[in-house]
């Protein structure tokens, strides 16, 4: 068993508009199983790009991508939606919740789609995983009826429905007042110590990256520290 | 992948647009109301307007032509069979307008399983004596029950009973306009004048009525009996024997086979009255052009939709996709919400059609000429709905196509860097 959950190899992505840029020049880099990355750098200095190639929704780079040692650059977009869905946890800045469902069902939707367990199953799950962030009594409310706060974690609680191999997430304190901020970076934590989570996480709280367990130092496309 | 899971977005994103998505499935019923009344009510005319003369007419109908013998001289003689003869203003030669041996070809003819029934005829060409004017007329000789049960006699008997030619001998049924010109009345005696010169007194026990002028001026009916007796004929003598099928359509083919057989004339219905069947398609074709037209329209407007909900809920459809739905799964929720608006919208507009066609039915309508007739005539036929109920699928599934695509397509980099 490696112990590599992702890893970046050479990276290189170009923007054709307006007039050819690159973004991302030779990013390479890797994320061990149960450790928590966070990614730091200047606006503008291709941090969302990275993370974007690396969730396998952007496919149109160069260089190579391996998630559990499988190489995932250049497979169909059949395998990698179902890569996402198995292994891949994804948490932006804004939550991205569907409105019309409840809190639970919105929680349940990676495990539907996945379809392995039956609907109670299921519908166990999604609760134990509210239950971390003391959610389960908002359970059958409406996604539209929570605070900006508490719908970061239920979206949290939904990247961890099918047990992701990796949390990557992209600032997601970023929306957030300094108290949700420090109650989210305390989930991530947690969940990193007490079920050996992976999380890749793209930050500019200075404070926040210094307590996770390493930090890469991007600049201009560039990473110029591992940490 | 679960398809309720499909299912259950799709509802989300419905409930969420439900006033849009109600008024695009108005848009269905709509058009497929319309389009189940339309057809009911143009299918009805067309039944009654076909009825009108193809329940009245023998679907095939077996007489003697009068005509020239095919068989001249010349073409028995040796000396002339090498040559093409061409024999110039040759008269008919003097035939039997009876059919021979009729009652034997009933017989067969009956014994036929594509016949629903045989009724023979005779046709009588007599003046009506009115003081010192003759008026023309045809009589027509009938046995009486058999043309009822065929061709729905008694429909078009406005006054008197239709049995009465049978139980009294020597009464006549006269067409109404006859009727009218003669100023007879149920009860007044008519003398008639064949062509052979034989006159007879009989008593009018009813008018007949068809709904086509020319017909009621000049028809009239008596029984069989009368008629073999004002010619002065034995019972076996009958002129025409019609024929009705189970199935009309078969008739030119029954027609040349008996033909062949009993060698006389046969007549078919196509034949005769092939204007009626292009009047009925017209009519339908009409009416479907009408309903696809309206069902287009409607289209559209699920194609408004869809693509305003796409628009509108591009976020939903960039984290479905950021979650491990494939674009073949945002196709299908999107497919999946063309489809019940068109199913909801069809079932609906089904039962509205419905509804419309029996309000239809109750309307009024009545006509000299159509004596039968008291409202307007509807057609029930469940094919209607089903193409009603297909057509509402096909074109709500073509319009969800091109919106479903663009929602598959969607780059949820491109959505969640937007932000
Ligand atoms: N779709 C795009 N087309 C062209 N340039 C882009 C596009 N998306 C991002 N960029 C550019 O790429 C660079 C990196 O962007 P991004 O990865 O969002 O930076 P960060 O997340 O580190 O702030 C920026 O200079 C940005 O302007
Ligand atoms: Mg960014």
């Amino acid at each position: 068993m490696s112990k590599k959950a992702i890893e970046a190899k050479k990276i290189k992505k170009y923007f054709f508009s307006p007039g050819k840029t690159q973004v991302l020049k030779e990013v390479s880099f890797s994320v061990n199983k149960g450790e928590f990355v966070s990614v730091m750098g200047k606006s503008g200095c291709g941090k969302s790009t990275l993370l974007y190639i690396l969730s396998t929704m952007d496919t149109d780079y160069e260089g190579e991508v391996f998630l559990d040692d499988k190489l995932i650059t250049g497979q169909s977009s059949n395998y990698l939606s179902r890569l996402r869905n198995e292994k891949i946890g994804f948490v932006f800045q804004f939550h991205y919740l569907i409105h019309e469902f409840s809190v639970l069902e919105n929680v349940m939707i990676p495990g539907l789609k996945l379809n392995e367990k039956s609907r109670e199953e299921l519908e166990h799950i999604a609760m134990e995983k509210l239950k971390i962030f003391d959610m389960q009594d908002h359970a059958l409310k409406k996604a539209n009826q929570l605070s900006g706060g508490q719908k970061q974690r239920v979206s949290i609680a939904r990247a961890l429905m099918n047990n992701p191999l990796i949390i990557m997430s992209d600032e997601p304190t970023g929306n957030l007042d300094k108290k949700n901020s420090d109650m989210v970076f305390g989930i991530f934590s947690e969940i990193v110590q007490e079920f050996q989570q992976t999380i890749l996480m793209v930050t500019h709280d200075q404070e926040l990256a210094s307590k996770t367990d390493r930090t890469i130092l991007m600049e201009d496309g560039m990473v110029i520290s591992h940490g | 992948m679960r398809v309720s899971l499909i299912v259950d977005i799709a509802k989300a994103l419905m409930v969420a647009r439900l006033k849009q998505t109600m008024v695009a499935a108005v848009g269905v019923t709509f058009s497929i109301t319309m389009f189940i009344a339309l057809l009911g009510f143009m299918n009805g005319l067309n039944d009654l307007l076909d009825g009108l003369i193809l329940n009245r007419t023998a679907h095939v109908r077996f007489y003697n032509d009068i005509k020239p013998n095919e068989d001249q001289p010349i073409n028995l003689s040796n000396e002339f069979s090498g040559g093409y003869n061409i024999i110039r203003s040759v008269k008919p030669s003097i035939s039997r307008v009876s059919i021979y041996n009729n009652e034997s070809i009933i017989r067969t003819l009956k014994g036929d399983e594509r016949i629903l029934g045989v009724a023979p005829k005779i046709a009588v060409q007599v003046f009506f004596n009115v003081g010192n004017v003759d008026i023309p007329g045809v009589l027509n000789g009938i046995q009486v029950d058999e043309e009822n049960r065929l061709f729905a006699f008694s429909d078009y008997v406005v006054a008197g009973d239709f049995m009465d030619l049978q139980y009294s001998s020597n009464s006549i049924i006269l067409g109404k306009g006859a009727a009218e010109k003669m100023m007879a009345e149920i009860g007044d005696y008519v003398q008639v004048t064949t062509a052979q010169g034989n006159r007879q007194l009989l008593k009018v026990v009813g008018y007949y009525q068809s709904g086509i002028g020319e017909l009621d001026n000049l028809q009239s009916y008596v029984s069989l009996a009368s008629a073999q007796k004002l010619l002065g004929e034995t019972s076996s003598f009958i002129t025409d024997i019609q024929v009705k099928l189970h199935d009309f359509n078969l008739s030119p083919e029954l027609a040349r086979e008996y033909r062949s057989i009993f060698g006389i004339d046969a007549d078919d219905i196509q034949t005769v009255n092939a204007q009626f069947e292009t009047g009925s398609n017209i009519r339908s074709i009409i009416s479907y052009a009408v309903g696809i037209t309206l069902l287009v329209v409607s289209g559209f407007g699920i194609y408004n939709i869809l693509n305003m909900m796409i628009y509108e809920k591009m976020d939903t459809i960039a984290i479905l996709k950021a979650i491990g739905f494939s674009g073949a799964d945002v196709r299908n929720i999107f497919i999946t919400i063309a489809l019940s608006i068109g199913f909801v919208g069809g079932l609906l507009g089904l039962f509205f059609g419905f509804i419309s066609c029996l309000g239809i039915e109750k309307i009024p309508f009545e006509t000299e000429a159509l004596p039968a007739i008291k409202t307007f005539p509807v057609n029930f036929n469940p094919k209607y709905y089903l193409i009603g109920g297909v057509f509402s699928l096909v074109t709500t599934y073509f319009a969800g196509f091109f919106p479903s695509r663009k929602a598959s397509k969607i780059d949820p980099v491109e959505i969640i860097r937007g932000k």
